[in-house]
């Protein structure tokens, strides 16, 4: 069973089959997992946000930095389900990823998890809105 | 000027933490160079022909006393006794070694410094206009701006893994000294109908291998939305830049492909939700930013009188007297001058300053100017706020420490990247160029006759020293593994921004001080009255420089 990082614990996951976004798109049931590519923009998906259980936004070069975007424009339009990052982001990418809205990771090389977790907390502090912290900094050093 | 609180601190010291994390990895073979890569870069380190060089944020080209003591420490410390001020107002390290890396950042940050995206494919130092605050043609000062961006763009999620570099620039005077036509997002302060301040927006302006200037996007924003306007036009860029070549990735190639319509359209779009959500600007942060940059207790002057001082001291003694026409300027408060400290001397490769010139300079700050001093994209330095009676004693100061070149301005101030000597990007040399000018240009009875010229050199395509805006342009280019130069001519960087068009074939080296005097000459001969090298050119087009640089036999 593959492992994941899941909610900031490493957990072994039986892992959803996810469809391609064509297959997906083609598919009469939405409420399926899938899984986008870069340049894939998730813009199909927002309809059907309350029913699909799963987004994985892939990376397959972890230099390609759509998918940030991506997870950021579904998790504003309300999805709630899990968001996952799979492929090849390096771990020092891991903050980065949980701020725009992922919350389960599914690197390429899994053998690095045990590492890679504790890098989810690098940061205590950011100056910008995320999904885990909808307040930026500045309305925040206001009292809110 | 901006100091930070517990919250900015950490950021910082975090960010030291992580890197010193990441080097340790890199040096016990765990992290790939390609990994490190962007790490390294976004923490401002690249690696040279040489050694590695470390560029050092200055966010929009302040400074305070203490952190050029610092920068002073850091370089006699860690690196050969000198520093280079860069084209976008930061400071370069040239020979710091890997390994100390992080400890020059952990000095840094106990000074309310850092490297943070002054490299890599992210949002860069936000630079603006070097006499901020002090202009008399400034409508409002741009600096709170600019410290609200650098907070929002330092370390955004979103915006770490762009598809290349992304610069912006603010403009808040009437005259543009932060050249926002040529960044890749351009904010211009405006005055709206009501007398209220808001913005304009540029994209897509940007040097490099296809300069280009920017196209409005947006004619009138409120302020409050700046953030997520800006937000807005990253998040189309990251989604819909190329990636599949790095010469066609930076948002202007973008803005050309969409057209400049449909871009706005997709921006507006994306707007739309973000607008008046959480990062929207509230009255009470925007009151914060500003409260940084007030007005440092000036004393009071009667200006006639300043003037008039100052007036006998220059008579008395021509040589200061020079110095302070050509490197002093208006201030907005009487009996104050802003001074320009040129580090285009002769024999020295522009914009370098050793440790001792820092420690000497904060020093004068302290004593003179408030504790502050500036770097300009000119590669210069400013000291913004001199009381006009004092001026005589800085100068002397100044003078011995080789720090009072009357040239700011003219034909020797010239803008020049770090070229071959020190970068693994460059075609060319670009130094010697810069010195075998200086040395040939000396005389200045002649560059002041001359008149205002920009003359700017780099040392490849990606235009460091933004020659395509420099009057005169200087690229280096490679000719079957030789190094040669192009001339442009006709560039401008100024609210009538303009790119510099290719005179001809390019040159040797040992050419180009004849080729730069060949085009003066004939600037001399065609010119009418006052007229600037600029103006000349452009009511006599690039013929006659054509004409006369390439006239066989000559
Ligand atoms: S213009 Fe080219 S040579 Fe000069 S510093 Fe930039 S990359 Fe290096």
């Amino acid at each position: 069973m593959p492992r994941v990082i899941k909610n900031g614990r490493i957990v072994e996951d039986a892992g959803s089959e996810t469809l391609t976004l064509d297959q997906w798109l083609a598919a009469e049931d939405k409420a399926q997992a899938v899984c986008l590519e870069p340049g894939e923009a998730p813009l199909p998906l927002f309809g059907h946000l309350e029913v699909i259980p799963l987004v994985a936004i892939n990376f397959p070069t972890f230099m390609d930095g759509r998918g940030f975007s991506y997870a950021r424009e579904l998790r504003e339009r309300g999805y709630q389900g899990e968001l996952r990052a799979t492929g090849e982001f390096i771990r020092d990418q891991l903050t980065y990823l949980a701020r725009c809205g992922f919350d389960a990771f599914e690197p390429a090389d899994e053998s690095q998890l045990e590492d890679a977790l504790p890098r989810l907390q690098d940061f205590s502090e950011a100056y910008q809105a995320s999904p885990d912290r909808p307040l930026p900094l500045f309305r925040r050093r206001a009292g809110g | 000027m901006y100091v930070y609180d517990e919250y900015d601190q950490k950021i910082v010291d975090e960010r030291v933490a992580q890197f010193r994390d990441q080097t340790e990895r890199y040096l016990a073979g765990s992290l790939s160079d390609t990994e490190f890569l962007p790490l390294r870069l976004q923490n401002g380190l690249y690696v040279q022909r040489l050694a590695p060089m470390l560029r050092i944020a200055v966010p929009y080209g302040l400074l305070n006393s203490t952190q050029l003591r610092k920068l002073a420490q850091i370089s006699r410390d860690f690196d050969k006794g000198y520093a280079h001020i860069s084209t976008r107002q930061n400071v370069q390290l040239n020979w710091p070694r890997l390994e100390e890396v992080p400890d020059i950042l952990a000095e840094l940050a106990g000074v309310q410094m850092h490297a943070i995206q002054t490299s890599g494919n992210c949002i860069r130092n936000t630079t603006t206009d070097q006499y901020a605050g002090v202009a008399p043609d400034e409508l409002e000062d741009p600096r709170p701006w600019c410290e609200l961006i650098r907070q929002w763009s330092t370390l955004h999620p979103e915006f770490a893994f762009l598809p290349r570099k992304f610069k912006i620039a603010v403009c808040g005077s009437a005259q543009d000294r932060a050249a926002i036509h040529a960044h890749d997002i351009g904010v211009e302060l405006l005055r709206g109908e009501n007398d209220e301040m808001g913005f304009r927006i540029l994209a897509g302006g940007g040097l490099g291998r296809t300069p280009v200037i920017g196209s409005v996007v947006c004619e009138w924003l409120e302020k409050k939305h700046l953030l997520t306007y800006l937000e807005a036009i990253l998040r189309v860029y990251n989604q819909n830049g190329r990636r599949d070549n790095k010469y066609k990735a930076r948002i202007k190639i973008l803005v050309k492909a969409m057209g400049v319509d449909a871009f706005r359209d997709a921006v507006e779009q994306e707007w739309a939700r973000l607008k008046d959500g959480p990062t929207t600007l509230t009255t009470q942060e925007i009151a914060r930013a500003r409260s940084f940059f007030t007005a440092p207790p000036y004393r009071q002057f009667d200006a006639a009188e300043s003037r008039s001082v100052l007036e006998e001291q220059a008579a008395a003694e021509p040589i200061f007297g020079n110095w302070v026409r050509r490197n002093t300027r208006e201030h907005r408060v009487a009996g104050y001058r802003i001074v320009d400290i040129s580090l285009k001397a002769t024999g020295f490769a522009p914009g370098d300053i050793t440790d001792r010139q820092l420690e000497l300079l904060a020093d004068l700050a302290d004593r003179y100017a408030f504790g502050e001093i500036r770097t300009t994209h000119q590669q210069n330095l400013v000291l913004a706020d001199v009381a006009s009676e004092e001026l005589y004693d800085l100068w002397q100061e100044l003078q011995r420490a080789g720090l009072a070149t009357p040239n700011i301005g003219y034909l020797t101030d010239m803008i020049c990247c770090p070229g071959g000597d020190y970068c693994s990007l460059a075609n060319a040399k670009s130094i010697p160029v810069a010195e075998a000018i200086q040395a040939r240009f000396e005389d200045l009875d002649y560059l002041y006759d001359l008149g205002p010229l920009e003359l700017n050199i780099s040392g490849c395509m990606n235009a460091c020293g933004h020659h395509h805006i420099g009057h005169i342009g200087i690229l280096g280019v490679d000719k079957k593994g030789q190094e040669f130069y192009q001339v442009c001519l006709g560039g401008s960087q100024s609210r009538d921004a303009s790119i510099g068009k290719i005179l001809g074939p390019s040159f040797r080296q040992e050419e180009m001080p004849e080729v730069i005097q060949k085009i003066l000459s004939t600037y001399v001969d065609l010119r009418q009255e006052d007229e600037t090298f600029l103006a000349t050119y452009r009511r006599v087009g690039i013929d006659p420089f054509k004409e006369r640089v390439y006239a066989q036999g000559d």
